[in-house]
């Protein structure tokens, strides 16, 4: 049966909304009475708050409601539940400890100014080879380095890597970092959260994982479930919406993301400033905001040795990566999950040694972004097959396809590879690049290897 | 307060405003008119972009008292009695657009350019809309955008 | 001086979540005017899909893309989605959707049978029609059928589908698990101009083939691919959210100093190919490269930096500023 609708080039479902501006973002939803929220964060790096006084701040006018750690139910939250909403303990710059529901900006801000904050200030440590050091600063009470198991760091044992190395021509090493990259979405952090009555909130989100978040914020808030709707988009609120809502284009849309919006960063402060207030409150983030204080790529420091023979073939490889984590867990031990693997690459290896450590450091702490840990697994694995192909001068395309995954592979993770098709993409990438690959290369595919199973 | 006449996409509107309110601020808050976005309220994402008699400014830097009778458009105010702009159109059916956030000041930057010069080079292109900001399209379907419409609207000119 | 190079990257991404365990739901149904409503709970972050999963419901139902909705409007209206990231909404809530449109038309091939005098087995639908497969010329209105069903035969026309994976714990020993639902692959050519006084980096030209698995939407493909190069090059080259890593001095504020690239900052010419070879279990045979776009371009990059001016430089971004001082090490 021929496809009539999928592989067709249908245009955008939501594009004539986003054309002509109709699509509703949640910083478009305007519900009368809303108040606006402003939250003071740290300006020291790391210590423990001596006083915290709010009252001058309360007693400003327009100001409707402050929350600080004193009022959040359960204030730990996460996969790996160790960030609190609102600090008590400060562990890096731009930590959230009060927030403020204002009638405007102006007021908002003005109570954020008058918001008494003393902090017995400790060392901080930046560096995450410092971090790892006995008797580094602590981070965190529990160690520097998040536990896997019984191990400091995430292993992948595949193979006998030194079996691997005695057995290579060559052994060739590299070291590789990447910078922390901010995701940089068009649209902030944005949260409206709307009281609905009997306890119940209703938060317009710009989360890109309701079931996710929806979990961590109850549980922070300890409501039931039911009590808390996330309104995954801004389309069809039931307040002071005109006539024109119905139209089914009209969905609301994410305004970009790129793994910015995987972790709680506003909501949990609105949910708890609309119950304390009973009223409507947005948070939206500033740029800098944004720039500073939400998640990013954390930095990697990735060293690898490969042991290589005199025809190309990687026998053994071996990776030591550090994960610059910041202050808190966010969805970094899991990033450090899939770096580590998939850092040994598209390529049959068959004996790989790796160690994923996610270190804790004093700053903002890193999470989830586009490419999830494999972004710089990626940068590191190719930089070394070039540096291999430039060393033993093999041509980079040849050194890729003679080491290429085939059909029936096994990953270091021992997960038994199918629809395996790198032979043929190199193969299709260097056709439309005009590369002229020699026949032996050109008619290579991605079978199973002669001799295996 | 301050009273502040304007004329946004035809109509007349005559609204209190703060002495350091924003365009954007008036627009968005007061009129609802929510086409413009705060991406940065700095001037450098451009999501904020409108026409301010017929040029292209950043609403979130530019005081509303300023554009006092002034005209200014917003997206909304593009498509003309129900009929989309071409360059609506063409963002539409070359996937100009995917999140969405940049595309209503991206669409009036390209409305200033060809308003200036219907029929920019891919080069012109680039430089017309290198204020305006999109994280998610790599800007290549956008500029395909922008050069379909010019092609289709001296297509009709000449037509 | 200016010097040209060129550099080659390959890649592997998983797509579904490293631990398994991560679930997708959907429900259809079907009104008496025939078009359908598609319920989800995955949220549409620009990446477009809402298209692709109307694309998929509509192909299934045999109807035209225009005349299904797509409705996320919250968690208490909405399917189960864990959420959208490990590039898994394509293949985990279109493996879900796909089965919730087919319980719906099977509802409408039971009710359609005996008009067409056939078994519900022998029918297809496709545009708005339902028909026998061996016989096309037999067939019905899709429209007919679901006002007949929904109005004089009382059926509820809704279909349910759901994608769920184990959860795959991790030998914390060996790493052993299973961690990804299909593998997609990629390799891309990019050539370099470098202008050895300034520092400065110009992509000349960047191709790209992506093994998407089965390309739902071309179109949507490419907006991924290009998208993610112009990101990938963004990391590569000029964006550093701590210009004195570790320490957080010195940080960019705002997008005024957090430099990401603009309109004139791509590459001159972006060539990308489609690849496809299906996958097991994804939904006409789809894989998700939506993250891995922007994985490829930062080591095609830094290598064709190499290949222009002979110094490897094993940090990124590669600034202006960390290029010239690279080449003066490298001349000393």
């Amino acid at each position: 049966m021929q496809r009539t609708v999928v592989g067709q080039r249908k245009k955008r479902y939501d594009g004539l909304a986003h054309v002509t501006g109709e699509t509703r973002f949640v910083d478009d939803v305007f519900i009368p009475g809303t108040l606006t929220v402003k939250v003071l964060r740290s300006q020291v790096v790391k210590g423990n708050i001596r006083r915290l006084d709010t009252s001058a701040a309360a007693s400003l006018p327009g100001v409707e409601g402050i929350v600080t750690h004193k009022d959040v139910p359960n204030n730990a939250f996460g996969l790996v539940p160790d960030q609190p909403v609102l600090a008590e303990t400060i562990r890096y710059r731009g930590q959230p400890i009060a927030a403020v529901a204002a009638h405007d900006e102006r007021a908002a801000l003005k109570a954020i100014d008058q918001i008494k904050v003393e902090v017995d200030e400790e060392e901080p440590v930046f560096d995450p080879q410092e971090a790892m050091k006995p008797g580094a600063p602590k981070v965190r009470p529990e160690g520097n380095c998040y536990m896997y198991g019984e191990h400091p760091c995430r292993k992948v044992v595949f193979g006998d890597v030194e079996a691997g190395f005695k057995e290579a021509d060559h052994i060739i090493e590299g070291e590789f970092r990447t910078n922390p990259v901010e995701h940089a979405p068009m649209e902030t952090q944005v949260s409206l959260a709307v009281p609905e009555g009997k306890g119940r909130l209703t938060i317009y989100t710009v989360s890109q994982s309701l079931l996710f978040h929806h979990g961590l914020l109850t549980g922070i808030l300890k409501m039931d479930k039911d009590d808390l709707r996330i309104a995954g988009l801004a389309e069809k609120a039931l307040h002071d919406w005109k006539d024109d809502v119905h139209v089914a284009f009209r969905s609301g849309t994410v305004g970009g993301s790129f793994g910015a919006k995987n972790d709680i960063h506003a909501d949990h402060v609105t949910a708890l400033l609309a119950l304390k207030t009973g009223q409507p409150v947005k948070w939206r983030w500033t740029r800098e905001e944004e720039t500073l204080y939400s998640t990013h790529r954390g930095g990697w420091h990735i060293r690898i040795r490969d042991g290589v023979k005199r025809d190309g073939r990687i026998v053994a490889r071996q990776v030591t990566s550090i994960r610059d984590a910041g202050a808190y867990s966010a969805l970094n031990t899991y990033v450090v999950d899939k770096h580590c693997f998939m850092v040994s690459g598209p390529y049959s290896i068959p004996n790989v040694y790796v160690e994923g450590y996610c270190v804790y450091t004093n700053k903002t702490p890193s999470s989830s972004m586009r490419g999830f840990g494999v972004f710089p697994a990626t940068f590191a694995c190719e930089m070394q097959m070039n540096k291999i192909a430039a060393q033993l001068k093999i041509d980079p395309w040849e050194l890729r396809l003679i080491n290429a995954y085939r059909e029936g592979d096994q990953t270091p993770t021992r997960r038994v590879l199918d629809s395996v098709y790198l032979i043929e993409t190199l193969q299709a990438c260097a056709e439309k690049a005009g590369v002229k690959l020699p026949d032996r290369l050109a008619s290579m595919t991605s079978e199973k290897r002669e001799g295996a199973a | 307060m301050p009273t502040l006449e304007f004329r946004v996409n035809g109509r007349d509107h005559r609204v209190e405003v703060e002495i350091d309110s924003t365009l954007l601020e008036v627009l968005r808050d007061k009129l609802r008119i929510t086409g413009p976005k705060a991406g940065c309220n700095t001037g450098d994402c451009g999501a904020c972009s409108v026409l301010l008699d017929g040029i292209l400014v950043r609403a979130c830097i530019t005081n509303a008292l300023s554009v006092q009778g002034g005209e200014v458009i917003t997206v909304e105010g593009l498509a003309r009695s129900g009929k989309l702009h071409p360059l609506q159109k063409a963002f539409h059916e070359h996937y100009g657009s995917q999140c969405g956030f940049c595309t209503p000041g991206m669409l009036l930057a390209a409305k200033a350019l060809l308003d200036q010069n219907p029929t920019p080079t891919v080069e012109e292109v680039k430089e017309a809309i290198s204020g305006n900001l999109c994280r998610c399209t790599g800007y290549v379907k956008i500029i395909d955008s922008i050069m379909a419409a010019s092609k289709e609207m001296s297509k009709r000119e000449a037509g | 001086m200016k010097k040209r190079g060129v550099g080659i990257a390959a890649a592997q991404y998983p797509t579904g979540l490293a631990g398994g365990g991560d679930v997708s739901q959907a429900y259809v149904k079907v009104n008496p005017d025939g078009t359908a409503d598609l319920f989800i709970g995955s949220v549409d972050i620009g990446q477009g899909s809402k298209t692709v999963l109307a694309q998929m419901a509509a192909e299934e139902l045999g109807i035209p893309y225009e005349w299904v909705r797509v409705h996320n409007q919250g968690t208490d209206t909405s399917p189960i989605c864990f959420g959208t990231f490990a590039s898994r909404v394509t293949y985990a809530t279109g493996n879900a959707v796909v089965e919730a449109a087919r319980e719906a038309r099977s509802i409408l091939f039971e009710v359609a049978a005996p008009s067409l005098q056939a078994t519900p087995e022998a029918l297809d639908a496709a545009d708005g029609k339902i028909f026998v497969r061996d016989d096309p010329g037999r067939s019905i209105g899709f429209r007919d059928v679901a006002n007949m069903a929904n109005i004089f035969m009382k059926k509820m026309i809704v279909g349910q589908g759901l994608f769920a994976r184990d959860h795959s714990a991790t030998d914390p020993d060996t790493g052993a698990c299973d961690p990804f639902c299909t593998m997609a692959w990629a390799a891309q050519l990019v050539e370099v101009e470098v202008d050895t006084d300034t520092g400065q980096v110009e992509v000349l030209r960047m191709v790209s083939a992506f093994d998407v698995g089965g390309a739902i939407n071309p179109m949507l493909v490419e907006g991924q691919i290009e998208g993610g190069a112009v990101m990938g090059m963004g990391a590569a080259l000029m964006e550093d959210l701590y210009p004195h890593y570790p320490t957080p001095e010195g940080q960019p504020t705002n997008l005024n100093t957090y430099i990401i690239p603009t309109a004139v900052d791509i590459p001159k010419k972006m060539e990308s190919v489609i690849v496809e070879c299906p996958s097991t279990a994804g939904p006409y045979g789809a894989k998700g490269i939506g993250e891995m776009t922007a994985n490829v371009p930062a080591p095609a990059i830094v290598s064709a930096i190499h290949d222009a001016v002979g110094v490897w430089i094993d940090e990124i971004p590669v600034t202006p500023e960390r290029l010239l001082r690279a080449l003066e090490k490298a001349d000393s």
